[in-house]
């Protein structure tokens, strides 16, 4: 007696919550793994998977067991030239099969490292976690754009791209049931009664009425037989209908002073933030616009290439990229519609009257729109009048707007951590 | 002419394999078990993935099982090993249950189908039915019912306690999982009912009286006291590690207990599983061989189909030499093979030889023999029953000693005649669990004092214990809940003793 199942179709991913599990018990090397990816990685492929490795000692499940030494005794097959007696010398590197105890023929244990992959989503979930995106909001939309098809039950009209195959049927099943019931009911009726007369001897056959029954039989069976099989008002269709989608866009403005102070060195710190800032922003809305304002003495919006990699020399105008920023923002970027966040980056270098006009600007137009906005300051001196002039906009806005100082490479991740680490105080006031 | 015959005869054609065939292979391969009076459990053949392999691997075969990071461990290991190409899968699992469930994988061809369907569900199958080991240690009706009571209980108890708690308890449960078996005693009969009745008993009884203050009492410089008991407890060493800390373990929680006990029935489980792999394997193979080839005798599958199956079993049976790179140890598939083949030869066409070592076989009907040995031996006894001088000469065994002092390794038989019967203990020794895995037992308990445990390793052949001792010592006295020594005795007395005292939780 043997039952056979199709099992391809239920879950694969039985073991997924032992998976989980396994994660979670060493968070810790997977953590560490990660930070160094983030710090190592080249900055294109820092949106995927990533190998971890873990020490198979830290792995080990222990038991009690035989070790090295004393008297072993083991049988293998395939002897060749060994007689009685022989002895022969271990391999120099000591505990070769031969020594030990018995089970040396068991697999041996590797000191190979553990190593798995965990995937995209895993990796970012392990970058960002603990991050969160301060004053998140839904912003409202007076003019609603935006629209998202939702299902809204079955109904009797429709197109037939839309047609719903299993009510249909379940309905024509069901019509086919009713119409053709007291038919077959009848049909069973007669049936039983010109079986009874055909089992008669044929002197008691009453002919005349085997006929007539034979007739109506037939003329059941079309009727049942005319029954449509599908007909128009078994039809369904999937019902649709719009709905606005709140809004939740969001825009990051990134700002760098490309003057000729700052080097493809300094550049390149400041494309990695960029790109993890635009990584979490993804991870919390659906839609994300990123403008590029590079500035010298003057600024300008361009293209993610001529971003990071045009070359420019000249003084610094920090102003100048504020205030472009602000435009931007009126004419494509109510604050009423979109979430705005902005990460400036630069050496610190600027003119110095003009690092009070930045903080002016600040504090009077573009704080109040922004959710958060992000200096980050790239170098290995000392700070000069922006740094300055910024931590004043700091002191009075401490939660909209956050700098940090990055001397090298290694620094970036720690100091993303630390720009958008979880606040208690804030999540409670949101 | 030939077409006419294929239509008429042969249960497939082509390599793809359809439930359809499936089907009417197992009938085909059952009818034929049966003629060989073969007395299986009823068969549920799963068609899975590779996928749900690789899930069927990590939970050790079960169907279901308790969550546990270990086990994601093992996932992550196959599944990687897989993906790049390290290892194949298994053709198959099959467990011991009632119906016997074999997993087939859909990516197989029929030929492999048919070889698995024949090897686990008749092969594995009677086996598991007709062992005396599998008969009295595991009940094959209740352990999935049993399977569904642990995994819930464990997941009550991970909401109840948090998994934190639960994966401190089952670890340190698994560390000591080999010592949770009894090696004598008959188990009583699983049965999921009454392990939920006597789950709610205990939960309702008291906890033990304990008074945790004893830990504080300072030692006392002088060795005999508090030592001195008149009555020692336990009254006799106790094997069974797991079971003794369920029934005395002072502080442990009632629901702790019950982990305790889930782990330890598991390990009861697969008990009878790990003393019979060379009996198990053999067997399987040795059917799986004789049932396709009796397809292939009846006309029932293509010239192609049996070449196929022949290659696939020669691999499977096959056994390097010691000096070969793809050498692993004894392959158990190639000894039971030889093995039930052997016995089979000599029922049927003894030699002179034959008949001066194995006198009460010869000449017998081979089935009755072969079925005698399935039932009533372990792989150690098995060994030492059955295998002829012939197989030995055929494997080409050597038996070797080894003593770490010694810069030699001293080869102390051969395959010939003065050699062939302590070669053949030599070997069987090696299938004996108690020589290959540590004989530790607990002595004693101070249950005057302060409740420290003593257990005590007895030395065989002076092989010392390994690495991992003092984290497992760390597990046990997690679960003890009080000081733990381990003491290793040697022929001349204590030889090393390791002691746990520091709460490391």
């Amino acid at each position: 007696m043997s039952y056979i199942i199709d099992r391809r179709l239920n879950g694969k991913h039985k073991s997924s919550v032992n998976r989980q599990r396994f994660l979670r018990r060493y968070q810790k090397h997977i953590k560490k793994a990660v930070e160094e990816a983030v710090n190592e990685r080249s900055i294109k492929d820092l949106n995927r998977g990533e190998k971890i490795t873990i020490p198979q000692q830290d792995i080990h499940e222990p038991s009690f067991g035989h070790g090295q030494g004393g008297t072993g005794s083991i049988v293998h097959p395939g002897n060749k030239e060994f007689n009685t007696g022989d002895r022969i010398p271990k391999p120099p590197s000591g505990g070769g099969q031969g020594s030990g105890s018995g089970d040396a023929s068991d697999q041996g244990e590797g000191e190979d490292d553990f190593v798995f992959q965990i995937s995209q989503e895993e990796f970012l979930d392990y970058v960002f976690e603990d991050l969160e995106l301060p004053n998140l909001l839904q912003k409202e939309l007076k003019e609603i754009k935006e629209f998202s098809l939702k299902h809204a039950g079955i109904v009797s009209d429709g197109t037939p791209s839309k047609l719903n195959i299993v009510r249909s049927m379940r309905n024509a099943q069901a019509r086919r049931i009713v119409m053709s019931r007291s038919s077959k009911r009848l049909l069973l009726e007669i049936e039983e009664q010109i079986e009874e007369i055909e089992k008669k001897d044929a002197a008691l056959k009453d002919e005349s009425l085997l006929k007539e029954l034979l007739l109506q039989a037939e003329q059941l069976r079309q009727k049942i037989d005319k029954t449509p099989f599908l007909d128009s008002y078994d039809l369904r269709y999937n019902h649709h209908v719009k709905e606005p989608k709140p809004s939740s866009q969001a825009v990051m403005f990134c700002i760098m002073d490309v003057s000729g102070s700052m080097t493809q060195e300094t550049k390149n710190i400041a494309k990695r933030f960029y790109i993890l800032l635009y990584l979490f922003l993804r991870r919390n809305y659906e839609k994300i616009e990123v403008v590029f304002i590079r500035h010298h003495t003057s600024a300008k919006e361009v293209s993610e290439e001529e971003f990071f990699y045009s070359r420019e020399t000249g003084g610094t105008i920090v102003s100048s990229a504020l205030k472009l920023m602000d435009k931007i923002i009126q004419d494509r970027y109510p604050s009423n519609a979109w979430n705005i966040y902005a990460a400036q980056a630069s050496d610190g270098d600027n003119w110095d009257d003009d690092s009070d006009t930045c903080r002016k600007i600040l504090e009077e137009s573009i704080i109040d729109q922004v959710q958060y906005f992000t200096y980050i300051e790239i170098t290995p001196r000392n700070h000069q009048s922006l740094w300055y002039a910024y931590e004043q906009v700091q002191n009075t806005h401490p939660s909209y707007f956050s700098m940090r100082h990055i001397t090298d490479l290694t620094d970036i991740y720690p100091v993303f951590r630390d720009l958008f680490q979880r606040r208690l105080h804030e999540s409670s006031q949101n | 002419m030939s077409q006419a015959k294929t239509k008429r005869n042969f249960l497939s054609t082509g390599s793809d394999w359809t439930f359809d065939l499936i089907e009417t292979y197992d009938k085909e391969i059952g009818k034929i078990a049966a003629e060989f009076g073969l007395d299986t459990y009823p068969n549920q053949i799963e068609v899975i993935s590779s996928e749900q392999m690789m899930d069927a691997y990590a939970s050790v075969g079960m169907p279901l099982g308790y969550h546990h990071w270990s086990y994601g461990k093992q996932f992550l290991d196959v599944e990687q090993n897989y993906k790049r190409g390290r290892m194949g899968l298994a053709y198959e699992i099959v467990i011991n249950s009632s119906p016997c469930i074999a997993y087939l994988m859909e990516e197989n061809n029929m030929m492999m189908q048919a070889l698995v369907i024949a090897h686990a569900c008749y092969g594995h199958n009677s086996f598991f039915k007709g062992n005396y080991l599998f008969k009295t240690w595991t009940d094959a009706t209740a352990i999935i019912d049993y399977l569904v009571f642990a995994k819930k209980y464990v997941q009550k108890c991970e909401e109840k306690y948090g998994i934190e708690d639960v994966e401190l308890t089952l670890d340190s449960c698994h560390a000591l999982m080999n010592f949770g078996v009894d090696r004598y005693k008959r188990p009583v009969p699983l049965s999921a009912e009454e392990e939920k009745a006597r789950v709610s008993e205990r939960e309702h009884q008291l906890q033990q009286q304990v008074n945790d203050l004893w830990r504080t009492i300072p030692k006392s410089d002088k060795p005999g006291d508090g030592e001195d008991i008149r009555e020692s407890f336990p009254s006799e060493p106790q094997e069974n590690l797991l079971y003794f800390l369920e029934k005395h373990a002072p502080l442990l929680k009632p629901w702790q207990r019950e982990l305790v006990r889930i782990v330890r029935k598991m390990a009861q489980y697969f008990y009878p599983q790990r003393q019979t792999q060379v009996m198990n394997e053999g067997w399987a193979s040795f059917w799986h061989y004789t049932l396709v080839n009796s397809l292939y005798d009846k006309g029932l599958v293509e010239d192609g189909f049996i070449l196929e199956f022949l290659q696939s079993h020669t691999n499977v049976v096959y056994q390097p030499s010691f000096d070969s790179q793809f050498y692993s140890g004894i392959n158990p598939y190639a000894l039971g093979f030889a093995m039930y083949t052997d016995i089979k030869r000599i029922c049927e066409n003894p030699t002179q030889e034959d008949r001066e070592w194995f006198p009460d076989y010869v000449d017998k009907p081979w089935l009755e023999v072969l079925d005698f040995a399935m039932r009533n031996f372990k792989d150690e006894s098995f060994i030492l029953q059955f295998l002829s001088p012939k197989l030995m000469r055929d494997f080409r065994f050597f038996g070797l000693e080894n003593d770490v002092l010694d810069p030699f390794v001293e080869v102390k038989e051969i395959h010939n005649d003065e050699g062939y019967r302590l070669l053949r203990d030599r070997l069987a020794q090696q299938y004996n669990l108690s020589y290959r895995e540590p004989n530790i037992q607990v002595q004693k308990v101070n249950i005057l004092g302060d409740r420290s445990l003593v257990l005590k390793h007895t030395m065989n052949g002076d092989r010392p214990l390994n690495e991992d001792t003092v984290e497992v010592l760390k597990h046990f006295r997690r679960l003890w809940g009080f000081d733990v020594r381990l003491e290793s005795w040697g022929k001349d007395g204590l030889v090393k003793s390791y002691t746990c005292t520091d709460d490391s939780e």
